[in-house]
């Protein structure tokens, strides 16, 4: 891997997860799956590089 | 094997109170002689105050039950004369490994920090913990302290008056009265005292149930830490195992809310359960099993008139994290020197308010704490669960997933940032140390510095010296000089002086930092001293 950053890099990983599950509460399927594409292109933007962003397409893949 | 929780430690006797023409009255009496009640009993009796135990029963607790002794917990069971006991017997480990499904994902290390006595946690069941906490007690009686238990003592009825607390009392020999000053209910989650008085318990109405089995085995494991998100054993649920002394492991399997406790404690069913889970090949022997049931709940307040609350029957949490007894003896550490204070008349009743406001914190604090890893444990929807399974693929191969790993976050404890008894922080850092931390430990002179501040008010100067007297303050205060030396350096630096050259802090007998300063002033001290005990 080149440029992307797989070290932990988010401030309070508790509090931010506990943000992102309460966002989906009262979702529906449908809706969640809604809210985590318009969340992916907002945080895609923010990334910007382009090698980046095809360095976490490629890690996303790998099961 | 012998069971100590099968043996009475502290007997029905008849009290002559029980014959007395006119209500017995004493300062303090604590209902409940679990951790909590027996550790506030030890505190306030070796600080002079006389002190009453009831409880119900007249055993220990039946198995191994709070088994994980934190830093904290330990630290102050050696104020109380019992923390070297818990550390010789108790199992020290440091190593945790996470399973996912039928694979590790990732293993942790909690690398205790160097120049400390105590370790992050030790592993002791808990009738070891109470049975510690009685032998102490029967030694200080020895030496003549105002202190005694009294078993088969069932409260019935509390009455909250404003100038006093009355209970009726039933025992074998029939019911009887007795009065106190204040009243410390430590009586657990399904406290009769709350009841009695029909207080509020509020909080999140998720329940979980756990099958919780002490067992003793053939096989030997490592001493470490297991934790399994769904394995294949608990499907859609989870797992713990753990080492305890005696070569008995602890093992918690997750059973979720809709189940019939009666039949999932029958040995026929738990028996397979574990065997799937240590192997068919593994002979073990079950010592104990019980089905433990959580809620997320506390008081809204913790003091009600002359009656305060503390541990389980003012909060409940989740088992993930240890937050329930260690947060317990955090909270009549608290409480004691506080309530001795105020029935010397040396500070106002109104300090007892601070209890409630610092403790609240607290079991604010672990309450987050333990449902956030409860959701990320039993994920609650769908999508939960998708991100859940994310994170801990995740986890296997990447480190950025690891801390969002939650297999419930080990209990710290609190610092009350905003609370009435904290000066203005005389000093930029360290963080660790501010006003309202808990005092980290130092090397000292071929010992321990929490060793060595007993139960008052102390004031630590490091790299100074108070050449001038302190006894003219309104209450005693031992002074601890520490020089920077070969055996400390590194560790003061970090933990006390930060970018300074000196510093004074002024710790509260509970070893929470009142105020600290970079040099010294009598006058500023003296004020602080008036705040910390609200003056």
């Amino acid at each position: 891997m080149g440029k992307i950053n797989l070290k932990p890099n988010i401030k309070n990983n508790d509090e931010f997860y506990s943000k992102l599950i309460a966002a989906h509460e009262g979702l529906s399927e449908e809706e969640s799956i809604e809210f985590n594409s318009r969340l992916i292109l907002i945080l895609s933007n923010q990334v910007g590089d382009p090698e980046i962003l095809a360095e976490a397409l490629e890690i996303a893949k790998r099961r | 094997m012998y069971q100590i929780f099968n043996t009475p430690l502290y007997k029905y006797q008849k009290s002559t109170d029980q014959d007395s023409k006119n209500l017995s009255h004493y300062r303090v009496l604590i209902i409940g002689a679990g951790p909590v009640g027996l550790s506030a009993a030890i505190d306030l009796a070796i600080q002079g105050v006389e002190v009453l135990v009831l409880d119900e029963s007249d055993k220990v607790s039946n198995g191994s039950r709070a088994i994980c002794v934190s830093k904290r917990a330990l630290e102050i069971s050696e104020r109380l004369g019992v923390g070297k006991k818990m550390l010789d017997k108790g199992v020290i480990w440091n190593l945790g490994k996470v399973f996912f499904d039928n694979k590790k994902v990732y293993e942790f290390n909690l690398l205790p920090e160097d120049g400390h006595q105590y370790p992050a946690f030790i592993n002791l069941q808990q009738y070891y913990v109470e049975e510690y906490l009685v032998s102490r007690i029967r030694e200080l009686q020895e030496k003549g302290y105002s202190i005694e238990i009294r078993g088969g003592n069932k409260v019935e009825e509390v009455i909250n008056e404003p100038d006093k607390v009355t209970l009726n009392i039933n025992t074998m020999d029939g019911n009887y009265s007795l009065s106190c000053d204040w009243l410390i209910a430590c009586d657990g989650p399904k406290s009769t005292v709350r009841s009695s008085l029909g207080l509020d318990f509020d909080g999140q109405i998720f329940e979980d149930n756990f099958l919780i089995a002490d067992v003793t085995m053939d096989a030997e494991f490592p001493t470490e830490r297991r934790f399994w998100f769904d394995p294949p054993f608990n499907k859609g649920q989870s797992a713990l195992l753990h080492k305890q002394p005696d070569g008995v492991w602890r093992i918690d399997l997750q059973l979720g809310w809709d189940i019939d406790k009666e039949t999932e404690k029958r040995e026929e069913n738990v028996i397979p359960r574990l065997k799937a889970m240590l192997g068919e090949e593994v002979n073990f022997k079950l010592e104990w099993v019980s089905i433990y049931t959580f809620q997320c709940m506390k008081m809204e307040k913790f003091k009600h008139g002359r009656i305060l609350f503390a541990g389980d029957s003012a909060h409940q949490v989740s088992p993930f994290g240890a937050r329930g007894a260690n947060s317990g003896v955090q909270d009549v550490d608290n409480l004691c020197w506080k309530l001795k204070l105020v029935l010397e008349e040396r500070a106002p009743v109104s300090l007892l308010d601070s209890y409630n406001f610092e403790r609240v914190f607290a079991a604010e604090e672990n309450i987050i704490n333990s449902s956030r890893s409860t959701d990320f444990i039993t994920p609650k929807s769908k999508i939960s669960m998708a991100f859940r399974n994310a994170v801990l693929e995740l986890s296997e191969r990447y480190d950025f997933a690891r801390p969002l790993v939650n297999s419930g976050r080990l209990s710290t404890p609190s610092t009350y940032d905003n609370s009435r008894l904290n000066s203005l922080d005389g000093m930029k850092n360290p963080t660790r140390s501010r006003v309202g931390a808990p005092c980290p430990d130092l090397p000292f002179n071929d010992d321990y510095l929490l060793n060595k501040t007993g139960n008052q008010f102390c004031v630590l100067t490091f790299n100074c010296k108070i050449t001038e007297t302190l006894e003219d303050f309104f209450l005693p205060v031992k002074t601890i000089e520490i020089t920077e030396g070969d055996e400390n350096k590194d560790f003061m630096r970090d933990r006390f002086l930060g970018q300074y050259k000196e510093a004074v802090y002024l710790l509260r007998p509970d070893q929470h930092i009142a105020g600290r300063w970079p040099s010294y002033d009598k006058e500023i001290l003296l004020e602080a001293l008036k705040k910390a005990t609200g003056n």
